[in-house]
């Protein structure tokens, strides 16, 4: 799984080892990509991240969703992955 | 306690910016101008280089005549002299038929040599000094006057020639556009215009015949034009039925754009700025609406950088190459602002004349200048150049080789690619000679 492969530090700096394109993400996308890694789903990780930060299990889970869509646009993941 | 919540987001760093080859990199690539080799006009000319393109200028001048002729019946073109008075450039707008549009004794001198008949110019500015003035009433130039002091200097001529005199009246007005160039002429909207007008009728010596607004530089709004013309044509028949003068042209002078990019505006000019056509048809249907049909006054436009812009390239080579403190990469080239008085405003078009394998990356130019304010471009995305590597930069037609300075260093030859594809050079580079020849060292000081 291409998540698992990639290379991430504390800062939110990512590098994807086999296309050498790197990304920056935020404090909370950073925590997705870790829950990803982990192997959590995405309903999963919504529910961790309202239970973390100061947002709805709805509004996480939309969230969620749209940063996923971005990593597929990225080509980092692929919904079969689910 | 939660932590406080930010949509997630990743961004995907451009450090690499690998692009299609096809893509928008390819249009950097400027191997001839005119079908003449980047290389050879170097080997020849020397670099840093300025080159005109004399089919660009004539086709860009006969499109522009027909565009306007297509809206409105008797146009007349006034080539801008500060924009570009090299003797060769002016000859071919002349030849195409364009008058001459000058603003100095300078100017109006070289006119004169250059072959224009008095009545073959148009004579604007804010300062004419009596004795060009006078020569302008005597060889019959159109004499557009900017403000009551040289009403009053006409009408002194008049009286010492016992002739009456045939003027233009500069108009400012507001046309809804910012900044309002206010300082040149009379104002209309403040009555100044009709103030001034009985003043000359009163005085008897003077005969207004035409009319003349300038209204600003780089105008992108072609209904500010249209605007124009319509409060000219209102003015122009308050005029002749108070007054019984016949207004023979109205003149709404220059201030079209080219295609370059103005600095702050963030879209490439090709969306930016409005094509001309756009303003020919905004003049043409205002004065076409509100004259009555068959009094079809003289419409003068003294179009410079519209018509020269985009017919000059300046190439330059990378002399040295450098990163600066904060990682990003630096070039000096050969050519710095003393050439590109423009690049103040504009950012240049800069493309190279080979294939440079590398990934582009975010660079400054410099230019030869020991001076902080020698940048010709803060920002350009280029892939990682090689000492001697040249650069083509454009449109760099208008205002750069009138408005340059002789400072630091020697200012370059200008040369014109000819419609047979032949290099002539229309303005020797400078020599230590022509520099020191006009200076004078006092005897103690040998």
């Amino acid at each position: 799984m291409k998540i698992s492969r990639l290379a991430m530090n504390d800062e939110g700096f990512i590098f994807d080892p086999e296309t050498g394109n790197s990304y920056t993400v935020n404090e909370t996308g950073l925590f997705i990509l870790r829950k990803l890694k982990e192997g959590l789903s995405p309903a999963e990780i919504s529910m961790a991240l309202s239970e973390e930060y100061r947002v709805s299990f709805e509004e996480a889970e939309r969230d969620v969703e749209e940063f996923l869509e971005d990593l597929k646009r990225y080509g980092l993941w692929r919904k079969s992955h689910d | 306690m939660k932590r406080t919540y930010q949509k997630p987001t990743i961004v995907k760093l451009q450090v690499g910016l690998l692009r299609d080859k096809k893509s928008s990199l390819s249009r950097l690539l400027r191997r001839e101008i005119d079908g003449v080799p980047v290389r050879d006009l170097v080997e020849r000319f020397g670099s840093p280089l300025f080159v005109f393109s004399e089919r660009r200028l004539r086709q860009q001048f006969r499109y522009l005549k027909r565009l306007f002729e297509g809206y409105y019946p008797r146009v007349e073109f006034s080539w801008s002299y500060k924009t570009n008075y090299l003797d060769a450039i002016c000859r071919i707008f002349h030849q195409e038929g364009a008058s001459a549009e000058v603003v100095s004794d300078f100017e109006y001198e070289k006119a004169r040599r250059l072959g224009m008949s008095g009545d073959r110019i148009v004579f604007n500015g804010p300062y004419k000094p009596k004795e060009i003035l006078r020569k302008a009433v005597e060889e019959g130039a159109r004499i557009n006057a900017d403000s009551l002091d040289e009403i009053l200097d006409l009408e002194e001529i008049a009286r010492e020639t016992e002739k009456k005199i045939r003027i233009g009246l500069r108009v400012n007005m507001d046309t809804g556009i910012y900044p309002r160039w206010d300082r040149f002429g009379f104002n209309l909207e403040s009555g100044e215009v009709l103030n001034v007008a009985r003043r000359i009728a009163a005085g008897g010596r003077l005969e207004v015949v035409g009319l003349h607004c300038h209204q600003g530089t780089f105008i992108l709004e072609p209904e500010a034009y249209g605007r124009a013309a319509e409060k000219l044509v209102r003015l122009a028949r308050r005029l002749e039925e108070e007054f019984g003068w016949t207004i023979e042209y109205l003149d709404l002078g220059g201030g079209f754009p080219s295609r370059n990019r103005l600095k702050g505006l963030y879209l490439p000019p090709e969306v930016a700025v409005p094509p001309l056509s756009e303003y020919a048809e905004r003049i043409g249907r205002a004065l076409l609406a509100s004259l009555p049909p068959g009094d079809y006054p003289l419409l003068i436009l003294e179009t410079g950088r519209a018509l020269v812009d985009e017919a000059g390239f300046l190439i330059t080579t990378v002399r040295v190459c450098k990163r600066l403190p904060d990682g990003r990469r630096a070039y000096v080239l050969d050519a710095g602002v003393n050439l590109l008085f423009t690049s103040f405003w504009y950012h240049f078009r800069v493309e190279i004349e080979k294939e440079v394998a590398g990934p582009p990356e975010p660079c400054v130019l410099y230019g030869p200048l020991c001076m902080n304010i020698d940048v010709v471009e803060e920002n350009a995305l280029l892939p990682p150049l090689s000492r001697g590597t040249r650069l083509i930069l454009s449109p760099v037609g208008a205002y750069n080789v009138t408005q340059w300075m002789q400072f630091i260093t020697y200012r370059p030859r200008v040369v014109l690619v000819t419609e047979e594809g032949r290099v002539e050079v229309i303005r020797e580079a400078e020599t230590l000679e022509d520099i020191v020849a006009r200076e004078r060292i006092p005897e103690h000081l040998r």
